[in-house]
């Protein structure tokens, strides 16, 4: 089987919830809406506080190219425009909308049956008005991924249905529950990069989901499905790309740099949902999973849900949880309080116990390798970390600290406990920062 | 929202798993891979063997949580590391060594070797192999002189030659038989016969029935424990197999008293202690190369050492040296073996 150079594997921990059906979480009493969820510029709140709004309806508009707005979850009264805590910023402003009496939707929703006969530009305008950004995690606006400069030639496109994080079955449920979806998505994708090949990439431990997209493609012109080993990780853009197509992304590159463009098998569900029946992207399939977790279970959310509410329809914590994350064990955040709302990048809540929540002290490194034998990147990790404990920055930037794809797989393996991909990240903080002051 | 969180959970930067490998783990596997040997010592050698291997743990272990002790540091002999330290050096000494010969070994690897350089991880050289040069260097004929027959065979591990070790005794021979005018005619004899006979001692030096260091004769015994090792991922193939490969190589090629292509190879690999340099102590991670390219050039580096020792150096065996000076080495091999980035190559 193909696959990508170095990589980890690690746990898988899925049998949590690979078996459960996604399961729709009552509508919540309160939800916070981020302003940004997004990477790039912020946006600008269209609503006051006070004001009655429906789902579906926009919130803020996007602060320029790289921004998309974000829209209201559930119908309600604006409960006011705050600075709350946000799960991967730490701050920021978000719209809290309290729920009303009943539901109710825009009406701009409706069904475009001959959506496949749009012109290529009205379906990126669409997927940009639904507020549509990577759903694998990454959280970069679609459109923008979809718009390549013209002088770069895509000739396929990849969806990407690996899920190498362990615990998270998100993209798996969808997978086997909604596959027609995804595909009609993808063709959407594959449509506007103007591409006769796409290639779906699976890893071998969802042979069902492997299955089941094959069916959904057998009538599909140009698609086929590429079954991965399972080796985490291989759903990073440049190593499934590397894994599929044995192509290297440059270093500093793009992955449009070599012809390929990938998305996530959630992308494509959401931007089939966005070119077909103009629906806003106001939900997320969300894994809540771990030992610390009574009753793990995959779940359809309101964007903007508060962590808490969710932990509470899955029979809440267990007595011995310590650590609760957003997204996986190996690139997951870690969240001191269940108060931060769920954002169109939160794929996962994974609460690990008190057993596994701490990390060992730093130990002496005996220059094992293992982290150089494992990096996908090919870099030294343990030598980026000696010149970052020196502050050495520029010298790490020679060593190419800025190819780190900050994985983890260096630290997750390192006998010794090191904290290396930690050490690696502060070190391309420091260049950014440095970066940004030389102007 | 804005209430005020009940409870924090613990916050750290990912990745929030570990792999269960560990230091301890890893030292510790090295010791029990390196139990066979010390049987078949044992065995070969009678409890004197294992009387020095115990003293130099000892003063290893004491040395290491002595220093730590006077150091305030966290005492760690725990990790199992000075233990390894200490087998190793007794496996380097012969069985006839005085008693506080694996003591003052042992205190010199761990606190000079190890310790002076800023203790586990940082020393440059393999502690148990400096230590075994410094000892040489210090007591020459303690080290080299009076080699215990093993129990039912020779020192030479061929019948009726009781004189030498087999690598002495392939050194005296290849001297005589390329210098024949300065020798008489029956010592010439002998050493062909010698040279000709090194075959039949293949199962002893296989089994360890040969006089030799403490825990380097029994070749079987020390490739089982290496099975430990491979298994337990404690080393890759990398340094022992390019290292064994080079020796085989070159001693084939210039090993033999009648030209090029005649060495005899299989004696070389089998004798003196290339098996436990190679498997136990070029593997040291701490002081051979990090990447596998650079592993395979310390192992090559160091098989082109040990012949040349063993074929044209003052002494008959050349593995701690070549071992010793390719740590050395090291920091050089690593600067030139920086493996090419992720996407580099096409971008150039």
């Amino acid at each position: 089987m193909r696959t990508f150079p170095g990589g980890v594997h690690p746990f898988e921990g899925k049998s949590y919830t690979e078996k459960k059906k996604i399961e729709i979480l009552p509508r919540p009493k309160l939800v916070s809406i981020p302003l940004q969820q997004h990477i790039g510029a912020s946006t600008k709140p269209l609503v006051e506080k006070g004001q009655e709004v429906k789902a579906g309806e926009k919130l803020a508009e996007a602060e320029g190219y790289v921004s998309v707005p974000v829209h209201a979850s559930i119908s309600g009264k604006i409960k006011g425009i705050e600075e709350i805590d946000h799960p991967v910023a730490g701050r920021g402003t978000a719209v809290l909308i309290e729920a009303g009496e009943t539901e109710e939707w825009v009406d701009t929703i409706k069904l475009d049956e001959k959506y496949l006969d749009l012109p290529v530009d009205e379906m990126r305008e669409r997927i940009k008005e639904a507020g549509l950004a990577g759903l694998g995690g990454a959280t970069f606006p679609t459109h923008v991924k979809l718009s390549p400069p013209s002088d770069k030639k895509i000739d396929v496109a990849l969806l990407n249905g690996v899920e190498c994080e362990p615990y998270l079955t998100a993209d798996h449920r969808l997978m086997l529950e909604n596959p027609k979806a995804i595909i009609k998505g993808f063709r959407i994708i594959m449509k506007i990069l103007g591409v006769q090949r796409g290639i779906i990439g699976i890893e071998s431990n969802k042979k069902d989901a492997v299955e089941i997209i094959k069916k959904q493609i057998s009538e599909e012109n140009g698609m086929e499905v590429v079954v991965l080993p399972v080796k985490y990780p291989q759903g990073a853009e440049k190593q499934l790309i590397k894994a599929i197509l044995n192509r290297e992304v440059p270093s500093g590159g793009l992955p449009m740099d070599i012809g390929a463009l990938v998305q996530n098998v959630g992308t494509a569900k959401a931007v089939y949902d966005a070119v077909y029946s103009c629906k806003p992207l106001t939900e997320r399939i969300v894994t809540v999973t771990g030992p610390g977790i009574k009753n793990p279970k995959n779940l359809l959310v309101p964007i903007g849900t508060h962590f808490q509410d969710i932990i509470d329809f899955c029979g809440g914590l267990t007595e011995n949880s310590a650590k609760v994350i957003m997204g996986g064990p190996m690139m997951g955040i870690a969240q001191p309080h269940l108060n931060v709302p769920v954002i169109k990048g939160t794929s996962g809540i994974l609460v690990l116990d008190e057993k596994r929540a701490h990390l060992a002290a730093e130990q002496p490194c005996i220059n094992c390798g293992r982290c150089v034998f494992v990096c996908p990147s090919h870099l030294l990790p343990t030598s980026l970390q000696r010149l970052v404990y020196h502050e050495r920055f520029e010298e790490a930037e020679q060593f190419h600290i800025m190819d780190c794809i900050e994985c983890g797989s260096c630290s997750y393996i390192c006998p010794a406990n090191r904290y290396l991909v930690q050490s690696i990240r502060h070190g391309k903080r420091q260049l950014l920062l440095q970066r940004k002051k030389a102007g | 929202m804005t209430d005020a969180p009940q409870k924090l959970y613990i916050s750290s930067s990912s990745p929030h798993i570990r792999d269960k490998d560990s230091i301890p783990k890893i030292m510790w596997t090295v010791n029990i891979a390196l139990l066979p040997a010390l049987l078949m010592a044992y065995y070969f050698f009678g409890p004197k063997a294992l009387w020095i291997t115990l003293l130099a743990v000892l003063a290893a272990v004491v040395t290491e949580a002595v220093i730590h002790k006077l150091a305030k540091k966290p005492l760690r002999i725990q990790d199992g590391s000075a233990v390894i330290t200490g087998i190793l050096l007794s496996f380097n000494l012969p069985a006839s060594a005085p008693w506080w010969m694996p003591v003052v070994g042992s205190v010199f690897a761990i606190a000079i070797v190890k310790e002076l350089f800023g203790g586990l991880g940082n020393n440059i050289l393999n502690p148990a192999l400096a230590a075994r040069a410094f000892l040489l260097a210090s007591w020459p004929v303690e080290m080299t002189a009076s080699w215990v027959a093993p129990r039912e065979g020779t020192v030479s591990g061929i019948n009726g030659i009781t004189s030498a070790t087999p690598l002495n005794l392939l050194k005296q021979s290849a001297k005589i038989i390329t210098n024949p005018e300065n020798f008489e005619p029956s010592q010439v004899q002998a050493a062909q016969n010698a040279i000709a006979n090194l075959s039949s001692s293949y199962t002893n030096l296989l089994i360890g029935n040969v006089g030799g260091c403490i825990g380097e004769t029994s070749v079987i015994a020390l490739l089982i424990g290496s099975l430990i090792m491979f298994y337990r991922h404690a080393i890759s193939w990398h340094i022992p197999f390019t290292y064994v490969g080079t020796v085989a190589v070159f001693s084939w090629i210039f090993g033999g008293s009648e030209g090029f292509f005649t060495g005899n190879w299989i004696f070389h690999i089998l004798s003196g202690g290339l098996i436990l340099g190679a498997f136990y102590m070029a593997t040291d991670m701490v002081s051979s190369p990090v990447g596998h390219r650079g592993q395979v050039i310390f192992g090559i580096g160091c098989g082109i050492l040990t012949v040349t020792i063993r074929i044209w150096g003052g002494y008959p065996e050349g593995v701690s040296y070549a071992i010793i000076l390719m740590n050395l080495a090291v920091p050089l091999i690593d600067r030139y073996t920086v493996p090419s980035v992720f996407g580099e190559v096409k971008n150039k």
